[in-house]
C-alpha cells in the first residue's frame, strides 16, 4: 500500500478486505452485508443480543435466535493504530486503526475505525458503520466517524 | 477434597538456549522432559502422567508419548494459551490427590524463531470471521485493554514502562536471558509504537525454547534427594467475550486467584515472591490488579513505585527477567512463571535477585487475549509443605 499522500494525518482509507469463512449460521448475516445492513442475533426466550452472531444463545441457552437490523451506530469503546506486524492480508497495510465499537444495541463489536483523522480518534468518538465488500459473498462492517 | 499438601514440583528445567536452529519441536519436549527428570532424579521410565498444550506437535499427549516412549496413567492436553501449563501443575495436583498417578511430566516446547509455532485460532473458529478478518495481532489486541486501562484510570505509558524496567533490572543478572541490558523509562517510551498505546519495548521477547516440571506425590517426594516445593493452591478461570459485553480491563485472575489463596491458606501479605505473566507491560499491571495486590487502577501506581524489583520491593516479580526480557518459549510464558517460581523457594535464584527467606511464591498465567477470551490460572508454591 502507497502512503497516503492527501491527507498525512488521515489513517485506513484503503484496507485490505479478507473474505470471512461463511457457514450455514452465518450466511444470513454475511449476505445482508452485502445489502448495507448489519444484523444482530437475538434469543427468542430472553431476547438478549449476542455479538459475534451466533445461532445460539449464550446467555440463557436458548437454542433459537432471531436477525434484527442494527441501526449501525455506536461510540468508539478503544482502539489501537497498528503501526507495525499487520498479519496476513494485513502485512504491509499499516498504519491502520483496530478498535472495539460499542452498538447503539450494547454489544460491543470488533472492527476497523476508517477513514478518519489521528487527532479525532478517541475512546467515545461515535461513528457509523459502512461496509467494505471483499471478493466473497460478504462486506466488512467498518465504521467512520460520524459526520 | 484440596490439592493443598497433596503434590509437590520435584524437577524444574529451563531449556538454555534462545534460538535452536537445529532440532525439532519434539526433540526440544523430550530434551527439557529429561532436564527436568534428571532435576528431580528420576527417569522417563518412573513418569505415570503427562501434560502439554497446544505447542505439542501432532496429537498432542498421544504423539507426545509415543515420541519419548512413556506408559501412563494419566493425560491432560488442556489448552488455554500460554496460561497452560500454570493450569496443568494444578490439574496435575489433582490427579495426584485422587491416585491417577504420582509422576506427572509437564512439557512446554517451541521454535517460533527458527521454525513456526501452530496457532490456536485458525479459520474454523467461531469468532475468527468477526475479529481476524480486521487485522487482529497479538499486540493489537492487548493495545486495545491498554488503551481503555489508560482511559477508564489515567495509567500512564511512563507506568507501563517501568514493568519492562524492572524485567531488564532482573534479567541483566541471567546469563541465559535474551535481553540482559538493563532498559530505562525514557527507553520504553522511545521505541518504535507496534499498536498504540504499546511500544517495543512494551512487547514480550519471541524465542525458541521449552520448559518442562515434574510433579510427584509426597511418597515419592520423600525418597528424592532434590528439595520439592510443595503445591499449595491453584484456580482456572477462562475469560470469555461475554457475548458482546467486553471489559477489556479485568483479566480472569479475578476469578483464578481467590480459589488459589483460599486453597493455599495465605494472604496477598504472605507471598514474597510472584512470577506474572508478562506477555506485555499491560498484562502484569491489569493482572496484579486483579490478583488483590493493589485496588482496581491503581496498578500503574503500584508499578511506578518500584514494587516490582527485587529483591527489596513489595512484590518482587520475574526475577528471571521475565517474557519481557529473558524468555517467552513458543509464544506461550506460563511455563517460565513456574520455572522461575521454583527456584525463587528453592533459593536458587541469582543472589542479587534471590528474595530472601522466600517461603511462599505465586505464578499466574495469562492466554490468549487480555480482558477477553483469555486463560488465567493461578499457582500458589510453598518451600516447605
Amino acid at each position: 500500500m502507497t502512503e497516503n499522500t492527501t491527507s498525512a494525518a488521515r489513517i485506513g482509507s484503503d484496507l485490505p478486505a479478507p473474505t470471512p469463512p461463511i457457514s450455514v449460521e452465518t450466511q444470513t448475516f454475511w449476505t445482508a452485508t452485502t445489502e448495507g445492513t448489519l444484523l444482530l442475533s437475538r434469543c427468542l426466550s430472553c431476547r438478549e443480543y449476542a455479538w459475534y452472531p451466533r445461532g445460539f444463545c449464550p446467555h440463557c441457552g436458548h437454542l433459537d435466535v432471531e436477525w434484527v437490523p442494527a441501526a449501525g451506530t455506536g461510540t468508539v469503546y478503544s482502539y489501537s493504530i497498528v503501526r507495525r506486524g499487520g498479519l496476513g492480508d494485513y502485512r504491509g497495510a499499516e498504519p491502520y486503526v483496530l478498535a472495539y465499537v460499542e452498538l447503539d444495541e450494547g454489544v460491543r463489536m470488533m472492527t476497523n475505525i476508517v477513514d478518519v483523522d489521528e487527532d479525532e480518534l478517541r475512546i467515545g468518538l461515535p461513528v457509523s458503520v459502512v461496509f467494505h465488500r471483499t471478493a466473497g459473498e460478504a462486506a466488512l462492517p467498518r465504521f467512520t466517524p460520524a459526520r | 477434597m484440596t490439592i493443598r499438601g497433596k503434590a509437590l514440583i520435584a524437577g524444574a528445567y529451563e531449556h538454555p538456549l534462545r534460538k535452536i536452529p537445529d532440532k525439532s519441536v519434539q526433540q526440544v519436549h523430550a530434551e527439557v522432559a529429561a532436564g527436568a527428570l534428571a532435576d528431580a532424579g528420576l527417569s522417563f521410565s518412573d513418569v505415570d502422567g503427562y501434560f502439554c498444550a497446544g505447542d505439542a506437535p501432532g496429537f498432542g499427549p498421544l504423539s507426545m508419548a509415543d515420541y519419548m516412549g512413556l506408559s501412563l496413567s494419566y493425560v491432560d492436553s488442556t489448552d488455554i494459551g500460554g496460561s497452560s501449563y500454570v493450569a496443568h501443575i494444578g490439574h496435575a495436583a489433582a490427579a495426584i490427590a485422587a491416585g491417577k498417578c504420582s509422576v506427572a511430566l509437564v512439557t512446554l516446547a517451541g521454535l517460533p524463531v527458527s521454525g513456526t509455532v501452530p496457532t490456536a485460532v485458525n479459520d474454523r473458529a467461531p469468532e475468527f470471521g468477526f475479529e481476524n478478518v480486521f487485522g487482529t495481532s497479538t499486540p493489537s489486541m492487548y493495545a486495545l485493554a491498554a488503551q481503555r486501562h489508560i482511559h477508564e484510570f489515567g495509567t500512564t505509558s511512563e507506568q507501563l514502562a517501568e514493568v519492562k524496567v524492572a524485567a531488564s533490572m532482573h534479567a541483566h543478572y541471567n546469563p541465559n536471558a535474551l535481553l540482559r541490558k538493563v532498559v530505562t523509562v525514557e527507553d520504553v517510551i522511545n521505541s518504535p509504537l507496534i499498536a498504540d498505546p504499546l511500544h517495543r519495548l512494551d512487547c514480550c521477547v519471541i524465542t525458541d525454547g521449552g520448559g518442562a516440571v515434574v510433579v510427584v506425590s509426597p511418597e515419592v517426594a520423600k525418597r528424592l534427594d532434590r528439595h520439592s516445593v510443595a503445591v499449595l493452591g491453584h484456580g482456572e478461570a477462562p475469560k470469555t467475550a461475554a457475548a458482546g459485553r467486553i471489559d477489556l480491563t479485568h483479566t480472569g485472575a479475578v476469578w483464578s486467584g481467590p480459589p488459589a489463596f483460599a486453597e493455599a491458606g495465605v494472604t496477598h501479605a504472605d507471598i514474597d515472591y510472584a512470577s506474572i505473566y508478562d506477555s506485555f507491560t499491560i498484562t502484569v499491571v491489569e493482572t496484579i490488579e486483579d490478583l488483590g495486590f493493589c485496588p482496581k487502577g491503581q496498578g500503574g501506581a503500584f508499578v511506578a513505585s518500584g514494587a516490582l524489583r527485587a529483591p527489596d520491593g513489595g512484590l518482587p516479580f520475574n526475577t528471571d527477567g521475565g517474557g519481557l526480557c529473558n524468555n517467552h518459549p513458543a509464544n506461550r510464558g506460563g511455563m517460565t512463571k513456574i520455572l522461575e517460581a521454583v527456584r525463587q523457594l528453592r533459593g536458587e535464584a541469582h543472589p542479587a535477585v534471590q528474595v530472601p527467606d522466600c517461603e511462599i511464591a505465586l505464578a499466574h498465567g495469562t492466554g490468549g487475549s487480555l480482558g477477553t477470551r483469555m486463560g488465567s490460572a493461578t499457582l500458589i508454591l510453598g518451600r516447605e509443605a
